[in-house]
């Protein structure tokens, strides 16, 4: 060791973006090195993620042709389309931080993360990407398969899917951030699934997983549109399907960055107050 | 003119709520509408300075408040009450100019990431601490020369020993080369050799850079081999802080006297406490200010062949100081 006094330390002359890109550069080949020692794990929530949709795409399909051929709208195709394109949108935007959460504060391995001079989120962030990285070519050759053998029908016209990407992408945003926020409460409950059970319930139902949420009666449509859950899912699905005028998904966009920018402001809030609690009475 | 204090404490306090109730199942009944708190001080009005460079060894049984004290110093917990500056920042704000200047190892779990080699976790540290390339590049040539990291980098930290590892967290620590370095147990459930070359390593980081170090250990070789000054803390409250060799000065009535002879035949009771007699070498324990006059009486008294005057362990003395706190 040379002969250099400590600190204050020479940070890296890069602008801040510069080390931002390099941080989620180094977080994604750290997540994605230890995610590769986890491939059978992976494989096997992999196929879970892929079997739920396809359960509810069954049922839907026995459905709609017991109802004559089509419920609420959907037709057997159509719903083939809608659960393909809700397997897809899910995995995109599907976090774990709630259980994430949970162990790092039971274990103390938190107090490492406070410690760092960067925000734990890109950490979370870099990680999810990662999984992402990995899992979506794995689901898109599943969907491939599954649109073999249930024929979707896609109506959708270009200026859809031209929406469809950053429709996605402020869903991606929206639900992590919402989930990151609903995962704070770790710091402040040691029972800390009781509330995830009932954020996943809720994500289940009005983000249109298990039903179209077209499907939902009015006053449970209502509810959908003002939660967070079907910008976070659904509303990218409804787009790709072509089932939205051009209003509606201008309307559906605005309501996506209304989310995301309450959500910025919440989690901020909730994570100065959970991290503010945590200090107060110890990690 | 002095220069001021790397780390600056006054009146420190962190009081914990903890809820409490009584065994049974009526008391858990009653637990369901009013819960029985108590107010725990975990750290209890301390104060103390350390100048820049110094190591200074932190000592007190489990519970005394020493952990607490590292978190409110490394601004992992916000104190009840006091003050506190650490290189002249707040702790508790964490502020990151504050968290790239400190490190604060606890046990073997912070740095490294469990599943892969420790030199992928380095790396990922460079990124978090904005290390610039060249002083990267160097500072983890040197950690690597000075602690054999060399084998160890490229392997799973999982399949890593416990002195391995830690090790490799200590390395990792340091990447960034923090002028404030608190280190909670860093050789706890090592084995000797890997104790020795920690303890080595410590002084010679902060020799070299210049850093504040403060060390809580179980291990008395640690505190001896590393810190001239300790501060030792007991239920939440600082009883002594100076000099390692004054705290045995100050907590120890007694001084030990080793004599060799030729058999344990002699009746040594005259002159102080047997402490054991073994293959002709005993140990006395002796008033310290009857030392001299007890020496002198032996030496005229006792065909001895060798003796010696020492301090009793400073494990003793601590030990000592601690049960005197509790009596």
């Amino acid at each position: 060791m040379r002969r250099r006094p400590a600190g204050p330390p020479r940070a890296s002359q890069a602008p801040r973006s510069g080390r931002l890109a390099d941080l989620y550069a180094q977080e994604l080949k750290t997540s994605l090195a230890a995610m590769f020692q986890y491939r059978a794990a992976l494989g096997i929530y992999l196929i879970g993620n892929i079997l739920e949709p396809v359960i509810y795409l069954v049922v839907w399909t026995t459905v709609a042709v017991s109802s004559g051929g089509s419920a609420g709208g959907y037709a057997p195709r159509d719903f083939a389309a809608y659960y393909i394109v809700l397997m897809l949108v899910n995995q995109a935007t599907y976090t774990w931080v709630m259980y994430e959460f949970d162990y790092r504060v039971r274990h103390g391995s938190f107090s490492a993360a406070l410690l760092r001079p960067v925000h734990p989120i890109h950490t979370d962030i870099a990680d999810n990407l990662a999984s992402k990285v990995v899992s979506l070519p794995l689901m898109a050759a599943a969907a491939g398969a599954m649109a073999l053998f249930f024929h979707p029908a896609f109506p959708t016209p270009g200026w859809a899917v031209a929406l469809f990407v950053p429709s996605l992408v402020l869903a991606y945003f929206v639900r992590f951030f919402l989930d990151w926020t609903v995962a704070l409460a770790a710091f402040w409950t040691q029972r800390v699934s009781a509330i995830n059970q009932i954020h996943f319930m809720a994500v289940l139902f009005f983000s249109g997983q298990i039903a179209p949420l077209a499907l939902l009666p009015g006053p449970l449509r209502v509810a959908a549109t003002v939660l967070p859950f079907r910008w976070s899912v659904g509303f990218p699905v409804e787009l790709a399907l072509g089932r939205l005028t051009p209003a509606e998904a201008i309307h559906g966009l605005a309501w996506q960055a209304g989310w995301l920018l309450a959500g910025i402001v919440i989690l901020r809030l909730a994570w100065r107050a959970s991290v503010k609690n945590y200090s107060a009475v110890g990690g | 003119m002095l220069a001021p204090p790397a780390i600056r404490v006054r009146d420190l306090r962190k009081i914990f709520v903890v809820s409490q109730r009584d065994p049974g199942l009526k008391a858990a009944v009653r637990s369901l509408v009013r819960r029985a708190k108590e107010r725990i001080a975990a750290v209890d009005g301390i104060s103390f300075d350390i100048a820049p460079g110094e190591i200074v060894g932190f000592l007190g049984p489990n519970g005394a408040g020493k952990t607490t004290t590292l978190k409110m110093l490394s601004g992992l917990l916000h104190p009840t009450s006091g003050d506190l500056a650490v290189l002249g920042f707040t702790p508790w704000k964490r502020e990151k100019p504050f968290l790239r200047q400190i490190t604060l190892v606890m046990g073997q779990r912070n740095q490294l990431v469990w599943d892969i080699p420790a030199a992928d976790s380095f790396e990922l540290n460079r990124a978090i601490y904005g290390i610039p390339a060249a002083d990267y590049r160097r500072m983890l040539d040197e950690l690597t020369g000075l602690l054999d990291l060399a084998p160890l980098l490229k392997k799973p930290v999982r399949n890593l020993s416990l002195g391995e590892r830690m090790k490799c967290e200590i390395a990792a620590a340091l990447l960034h080369r923090p002028g404030v370095v608190f280190l909670d147990e860093p050789t706890i459930g090592l084995d000797v050799t890997m104790q020795r070359r920690i303890r080595a390593f410590i002084a010679e980081y902060s020799g070299r850079t210049g850093a504040t170090v403060l060390l809580t250990s179980h291990y008395m070789a640690d505190v001896e081999a590393l810190c001239k000054r300790v501060i030792v803390v007991h239920h939440g409250r600082l009883l002594f802080d100076g000099e390692l060799a004054g705290l045995v000065e100050r907590f120890t009535a007694h001084k030990t006297i080793v004599i060799r002879l030729g058999d344990c035949a002699a009746d040594l009771r005259p002159y102080g406490e047997v402490v054991e007699c073994e293959d002709g070498r005993a140990t006395l324990r002796v008033p310290k200010a009857d030392t001299a006059r007890v020496t002198e009486r032996i030496l005229a008294d006792l065909p001895v062949s060798d003796l010696t005057v020492e301090d009793p362990p400073i494990e003793e003395v601590i030990e000592r100081v601690f049960a005197q706190e509790t009596a």
